[in-house]
């Protein structure tokens, strides 16, 4: 990875500084993003947890919306965790009836679909490529209710796919960025780099 | 605790709105709130009606619960841990044992380590803040004063606990025991501090955030997200000033989107000086 890679994190809302410190543990510059000049100067891009309708609705008064949207049909790398993901997909379920994504990613995806934060909780997955388990924490997880069939299905809990990609994009049900274990931060900076 | 303190990491940078209705709560999520604090009065009518003030009807924080999609929070009074179990019965997404009911216990704080719902306290001082979350708080809120509309106090506690850690990094590790001592706090606290050179859990800003610079000032100072109570509601527009206080927090640093949301919003509160106040909610806990 050149040390030039800029690693963008979006920053309107969310866990974003936890992603920012994980780049940064890999050795890449991270950078925040709030308004379409940050956007510019960015190789890839982190969409982080939080809440997605708070997002979505920042994303259109920030006037980030559509660059992004271009951006990502351009083939900007991409990841997603948890509201990121919701971002990312297709259809969204128990979301709000204005709420925008990016269609960046063939899933549809259930927001809260793993419950209110009673029902959160932490466990061991298996991810693959990874030579030991993974500690993977959901909190009010959305849960993927349809995967398109150019989708790969890196990780599952259950039975259900929780950490996906495509070409360009990757998304997460979970929060690596809260795990002190950046393996899932390596592996889409190895999609960056190609 | 990785659970807990982990919904604190995704609610930073945005706004947690006080609703006392679910048309209210809906109006906050509009606006893009990112929880909504379901509570029977806000700060400013607890202040004018006087009384004791409690935990709500579960039925009216049901009703919220039904309304919104984002977290929905609940207050419990200060000691009153069954108040926080029949909240965590409620499926309430965070427990804010605040002062500004009336507190249950004059010498004790909830045992929050038994609880899997997460809790946030307010805390004036840096010792303060410390011993909440040796309690087990996943998340701090400097306490300002509540129902005022003024940002003094809340500037002023920011400052408190945003500058003794400034300075706790920059002490030797003997000075680390007089500082323990001196903030009444655990020892191995204070010494991750002066380590990480910052607090264990998220620290947010509450009580008189009337505006969306008043948001941004919150922001600037070192807090992480802010925590809006009478500020919305007691206001001439709520929805508008609601959008505008989500958007100058999300762009605190940029004085130009700030000025931008800050037109025609009508007026704010009307808030009350510090010496017209005769009950300091801010003093309550220990």
């Amino acid at each position: 990875m050149s040390a030039r890679t800029r690693i963008g994190v979006l920053a309107l809302q969310g866990a974003f500084a936890a992603h920012a410190a994980a780049l940064q543990r890999l050795g890449v510059r991270a950078d925040e993003v709030r308004v379409p000049g940050d956007l510019a100067e960015c190789d890839a891009l982190v969409m982080p947890g939080g809440e997605s309708t708070t997002m979505s609705q920042l994303l259109e008064t920030s006037e980030l919306f559509d660059p992004l949207a271009k951006r990502i049909a351009d083939g900007m790398p991409v990841f997603g965790t948890c509201a990121g993901m919701i971002l990312l997909s297709t259809g969204i379920a128990d979301g709000r009836p204005d709420q925008r994504s990016f269609a960046a990613l063939d899933i549809d995806v259930q927001r809260n679909g793993f419950g209110r934060q009673l029902d959160s909780f932490e466990t061991e997955i298996a991810v693959q490529g990874f030579d030991r388990a993974f500690h993977a924490v959901f909190i009010r997880a959305p849960r993927i209710s349809r995967i398109g069939s150019g989708i790969e299905t890196l990780a599952t809990y259950g039975g259900e796919p929780v950490l996906v990609r495509s070409k360009t994009v990757m998304a997460a049900s979970f929060h690596p960025e809260l795990a002190d274990d950046d393996r899932v931060h390596q592996l889409f900076l190895n999609m960056v780099q190609g | 605790m990785r659970v807990q303190r982990g919904l604190s990491e995704m609610l930073k940078g945005g706004v947690i709105m006080d609703v006392v209705t679910p048309g209210q709560a809906k109006i906050a999520e509009d606006a893009g709130a990112i929880a909504v604090m379901a509570l029977e009065r806000v700060p400013a009518d607890i202040r004018r009606d006087g009384g004791v003030a409690r935990m709500s009807d579960p039925e009216m924080i049901e009703g919220i619960q039904a309304a919104v999609s984002i977290p929905v929070m609940a207050k419990a009074r200060i000691g009153h841990f069954v108040e926080a179990q029949v909240l965590e019965a409620l499926g309430v997404d965070f427990i804010d044992e605040s002062e500004v009911l009336t507190p249950a216990d004059e010498a004790h704080h909830i045992d929050k380590m038994k609880f899997t719902i997460p809790f946030v306290c307010g805390a004036t001082n840096l010792g303060e803040a410390l011993r909440r979350i040796s309690e087990g708080a996943a998340l701090i809120r400097s306490k300002g004063e509540a129902g005022t509309g003024n940002i003094v106090e809340a500037v002023r506690h920011l400052r408190s606990i945003l500058g003794d850690i400034r300075k706790i990094t920059q002490a030797d590790s003997a000075e680390l025991f007089a500082w323990a001592k001196l903030l009444d706090a655990p020892l191995p606290l204070v010494q991750e501090i002066a380590e990480t050179g910052r607090l264990q859990v998220p620290l947010f800003c509450a009580g008189g955030i009337a505006t969306p610079a008043d948001a941004a000032l919150a922001m600037q100072l070192g807090a992480e997200s802010v925590f809006v109570g009478s500020g919305i509601f007691k206001s001439d527009d709520p929805a508008p000033r609601a959008r505008a206080i989500v958007e100058a927090t999300a762009h605190f640093r940029d004085a130009h989107i700030i000025a931008k949301v800050s037109r025609k919003l009508g007026a704010p509160m009307t808030g009350i000086a510090m010496d017209e106040i005769n009950q300091r909610y801010a003093e309550r806990g220990w």
